[in-house]
């Protein structure tokens, strides 16, 4: 893709994309890269805050996500893949913005400003404003034949004081559906995958994980697709059903449809092997 | 007492209800804390219906705000739900009176951390805690850290181990952590409350 189509973005990690979910890193650079946008990780960014830091100290939290406010560049627009980063820095916004006190405060501390305009977004919304039909044109392999389970857990529910900020909802079927595959309807889509509770109450996660699987198993999808990767490790390590699916990361599947061509690096990483799967789709060789 | 669902089996009567406070003082100090008008409820379960995690719960979230409104402070911030509650937002996103039920039970937590009364699920406290000194010292989460002293704490060693050598083996946990540069500024955010009392 030529140059002039090369929009910058300030790109926030998180933890888990930065760890864990290595491989959901890898392939949405692969992605970002193959389309053009240029995703600038945020210099020297922070932990969101996390659920933790919201359990134990509003002000930790607070702080926490207004600090990778204040590193954003002015004129870029804050990029986010993980629904819970995106939801803590979005909800610093809104009550900095509430808060004109403790918004001046924050930026003496620092001695940076932190612009209350920074237009945060999910990478999804990204690809939505980017265009389909684009999107469509720059794909390289056709998702024919794949049957997904959109899983998007808690990311699209807000708290009411987030109310009229984006909705994600359907925007992964979009995507993907743009990009050949079919969205599988009538399994749980929204159902929390346990967050920390698989960490410290694993007993408690298990059955409620299982039922999510056994519901993409009865409705005849072929894998999940998550945005989040949390739910992504939760729904791989939490599962003890006899029958098991793959999950992937959303950027997974539109970094193989783009073409590309590290997969193998990302899909060992998978407790659950998606690539029987991809071969009998003949998506990956 | 575990409850199946909230609607089939309401909770028993609990003894006598002393009401230690003014009616409607608790539940104030919480709607302040909360910035959510609790007050507001009627009691549709709509919160309940919708929560993953009820059955681990010892009282589902409307019965939280009940109590509240009873001026019920130990059996409140002394409760499980408060702890089990992932803040997944299910619950204020359908409630119908536009309750910020997750904001409530962040209050409830806070408030039960600060009084330094029993806390019914000491380890998911001890979890986030663990968090936090991973933030402290490195300004992101260095998951294996955190599993490792969570371990030392709860000593709960060989529970979840097949997990955390597949995790492992995946290398999904990396042995060293990622740090943030600027050091002093995370830091000083640091300085509040919670590591004080510490
Ligand atoms: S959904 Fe709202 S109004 Fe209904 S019981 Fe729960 S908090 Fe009360
Ligand atoms: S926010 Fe808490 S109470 Fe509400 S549905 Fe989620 S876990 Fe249940």
């Amino acid at each position: 893709m030529s140059l002039h189509h090369q929009i910058d973005f300030s790109y926030f990690p998180g933890c888990s994309m930065a760890t864990t979910a290595a491989e959901a890193n890898m392939s949405l650079m692969q992605s970002a890269k193959i389309l053009g946008l240029n995703l600038i990780e945020l210099s020297d960014w922070n932990c969101c805050g996390s659920s933790s830091a919201q359990t134990m100290c509003k002000n930790l939290s607070l702080g926490m996500a207004a600090r990778n406010l204040s590193l954003a560049p002015a004129g870029r627009p804050l990029v986010a893949m993980c629904p819970r980063c995106l939801h803590y820095l979005r909800h610093a916004k809104v009550c900095l913005k509430k808060d004109p006190e403790t918004h001046r405060s924050l930026e003496e501390r620092w001695g940076r400003p932190i612009n209350l305009d920074l237009k945060i977004m999910h990478f999804m919304e990204v690809l939505v404003r980017f265009g389909l039909d684009r999107l469509k044109q720059s794909a390289k392999r056709s998702l024919t034949g794949l049957k997904f389970v959109p899983y998007y857990g808690c990311a699209v529910f807000r708290p009411p004081d987030l109310e009229k900020e984006k909705y994600y909802q359907g925007e992964m079927e979009d995507i993907l559906v743009a990009l050949g595959a079919e969205p599988i309807i009538g399994a749980y889509t929204h159902r929390c995958c346990g967050s920390f509770l698989s960490a410290t109450d694993p007993e408690i996660v298990t059955p409620l994980v299982n039922e999510i699987i056994d519901s993409a198993v009865a409705a005849k999808a072929h894998c999940l697709v998550t945005a989040c990767a949390m739910c992504q490790l939760n729904l791989e390590i939490r599962c003890t059903s006899r029958e098991r699916l793959p999950v992937f990361h959303f950027s997974e599947v539109l970094a193989l449809a783009l073409g590309a061509k590290d997969y193998e690096e990302w899909f060992v990483r998978h407790l659950v092997d998606p690539r029987p799967l991809l071969q009998n789709l003949a998506l990956v060789a | 007492m575990s409850q199946t669902t909230p609607l089939a089996k309401p909770a028993a009567p609990r003894t006598v209800i002393e009401v230690g406070q003014p009616r409607g003082f608790l539940a104030a100090e919480v709607i302040e804390k909360s910035g959510t008008d609790l007050n507001r409820c009627y009691q549709c379960h709509a919160c309940a219906n919708g929560c993953p995690f009820i059955r681990a719960m010892d009282y589902p979230p409307n019965l939280v705000l009940r109590l509240l409104q009873f001026g019920m402070r130990e059996e409140v911030l002394r409760c499980k739900t408060i702890w089990i509650c992932v803040g997944c937002h299910t619950c204020s996103s359908q409630c119908p009176m536009g309750i910020d039920m997750a904001a409530v039970m962040d209050t409830l937590r806070l408030m039960a951390v600060e009084e330094g009364v029993a806390i019914a699920k000491p380890n998911i406290l001890d979890f986030h805690e663990e968090v936090l000194r991973s933030l402290e010292r490195y300004g992101r989460a260095h998951k294996l850290g955190i599993m490792w002293r969570y371990k030392v704490k709860t000593r709960r060693w060989l529970s979840d181990l097949d997990v955390g050598l597949k995790m492992l083996a995946k290398r999904k946990l990396d042995l060293r952590p990622s740090r943030v540069q600027a050091q002093e500024e995370i830091g000083d955010l640091f300085k509040c409350y919670w590591r004080e009392s510490k």
